[in-house]
């Protein structure tokens, strides 16, 4: 048997078995690829603010460098201090140069002296933050704490709630994929029982008789994601600026979408695109198994 | 080659075979005959592994039935072919394809299928019709596919399960005259039938069945009709 023309031609026959079979596995692995992708970079915005200094202290104009000294030395005598960088009103005008560097009117009326200076600080361990904060708020010259923990935590819970309903939307689309391709399968070897009866006859093996059915089952699922992917990918291209202007922050994001002919977007593309049609194939795949075990035990 | 001990099979308790012993040797050509229900069908369905014998022991070859693991019941069909007498061909593939069938599933490559199911299309006199569709073919042609089919992979054994049911009777001559041809080349035939003619005309060892029960074995056995459906063999 020639194993893919076979598959066509059970394709065309049932062009409307087929379809609905095909948009399952799209709306499936549509859902489950945004899902995915916005659970993927919450991960990586929940990193990045995690790996920012846990507290940022901003010193008064009046403070002078001693004073910051003299904070960082009370600080590291906790022991539970991981490191501090101060950062000078100079070093502030760099950063803010760096950023802004493509808006000129934002750089023209700003020196060193409107920035504060400021300290960074990050702890051994978030625990200490509550022990160190009163030290911090305490010290000569200090204007303002911010305190990353408060962000963090806000972008956990989200996160979090991101996963929990991403993983149980994409399990009942699983699940109703699944039971698509069951009943598609189920019924196309129902119509095929005589065909199927014949080649078993004629000696015909087990995988002999099962492929095709497996297969089918498969390329609906890599249909479906494949339409997924370029919606998806669509998507993506479409709202790079706003993404960037979002979440340009993040390295891994501003690498990959930095550039749309870029190798990282290619690359990241590229394996989003395969792991959906493994997955995909799986899934349908295993549909098809299922059903050929309950319909063809003998 | 082939051997039942003491064979039975039940159907919800009813006897379809009852302790049925006999053996057939590698070459022969055998007409089972007996009415309808005698166990016919029922004893070549053992063969292939179709069904499986309440008691008893059947041996093909090396095989022994019983034993054999599901995953290996293919291997013993590639080994016996089989002839239907509704045919069971594929109505969406060409006397072709339904031929190469055969051949596909044991995985020959497309060069060899076409030589060798040219050459059984030459032998069943369908080389000119190969590409026609089984509903553009007559009963005798349909027939001669199937038994093309059951024989290209060159089975060691052919069963046909009464072949000359649904034709008339010189079609029916026709498909057992390319039957003793495939015998005469080494296959061994086992052809259950209903056909009086056919088995009086050829005279081939007959084995009569009744109720499940052998009731005669002789080489070159004749058909006679015994009223409400009996039969037996005569010398």
């Amino acid at each position: 048997m020639k194993l893919f023309p076979s598959i066509w031609k059970h394709m065309r026959r049932s062009p409307y078995q087929a379809s609905v079979a095909v948009l399952t596995m799209f709306i499936t692995f549509l859902l489950g690829g945004v899902f995915l992708i916005t659970s993927v970079s919450s991960v990586l915005i929940l990193e990045f603010f995690e790996g920012k200094p846990q507290i940022t202290v901003f010193f008064t104009d009046k403070a002078v460098k001693a004073d910051a000294d003299s904070l960082d030395k009370t600080l590291r005598a906790t022991g539970k201090v991981a490191s501090t960088a101060y950062v000078s009103k100079e070093d502030a005008l760099a950063i803010y140069r760096e950023q802004n560097k493509n808006d000129p009117l934002l750089l023209e009326m700003v020196t060193a002296d409107i920035l504060p200076a400021s300290l960074e600080v990050s702890a051994t361990n978030p625990l200490y933050l509550k022990e160190l904060e009163p030290l911090v708020r305490q010290a000569q010259g200090v204007e303002e704490v911010v305190y990353q923990k408060d962000v963090v935590e806000t972008l956990l819970t989200w996160t979090n709630a991101i996963r929990v309903v991403g993983v149980i939307v994409a399990g009942l689309l699983i699940v109703n994929s699944l039971l698509i391709i069951m009943t598609v399968i189920g019924m196309k070897i129902a119509l095929k029982r005589e065909e199927i009866e014949i080649l078993a006859l004629v000696g015909a093996s087990r995988w002999y008789i099962r492929m095709p059915f497996i297969i089918e089952g498969g390329l609906y699922g890599v249909m479906g994601a494949f339409v997924a992917w370029i919606m998806i990918t669509g998507l993506i291209i479409w709202m790079q600026p706003v993404i960037l202007g979002f979440l340009g922050m993040i390295p891994v994001i501003s690498l990959i979408l930095g550039s749309l002919t870029g190798t990282p977007f290619f690359l990241a593309a590229g394996g989003f695109l395969a792991g959906m049609l493994l997955m995909a194939f799986l899934l349908g795949a295993i549909g098809s198994t299922i059903a050929i075990g309950r319909y063809l035990k003998n | 080659m082939i051997r039942f001990d003491k064979v039975s099979k039940l159907y919800s308790g009813h006897p379809a075979l009852s302790d049925v012993s006999v053996g057939i040797d590698k070459g022969e050509f055998v007409f089972l005959i007996g009415p309808s229900g005698a166990g016919k069908t029922t004893l070549l369905r053992l063969l292939i592994h179709d069904i499986v014998p309440t008691s008893g022991v059947i041996h093909v070859d090396n095989w022994q039935l019983d034993t054999l693991p599901k995953k290996q019941i293919h291997l013993l069909r590639r080994k016996i072919g089989t002839v239907f007498q509704d045919f069971k061909l594929l109505s969406d593939r060409t006397v072709f394809e339904n031929v190469a069938l055969g051949l596909e599933i044991i995985g020959k490559t497309e060069r060899e299928i076409t030589t060798r199911v040219h050459d059984v299309l030459e032998l069943v006199g369908l080389a000119d019709k190969k590409n026609l569709f089984p509903v553009q073919l007559a009963a005798g042609e349909m027939q001669r596919t199937g038994i093309a089919r059951a024989i290209v992979g060159g089975p060691s054994v052919l069963l046909a399960d009464e072949p000359t049911g649904n034709l008339d009777p010189d079609t029916a001559l026709e498909v057992l005259d390319i039957l003793s041809e495939i015998n005469k080349i080494g296959t061994t035939i086992i052809m259950a039938t209903h056909n009086v003619t056919i088995v009086n005309d050829f005279k081939k060892r007959t084995i009569v069945l009744n109720e499940g029960k052998i009731v005669s074995d002789e080489e070159k056995g004749r058909y006679h009709t015994m009223g409400k459906g009996k039969a037996k063999a005569k010398k």
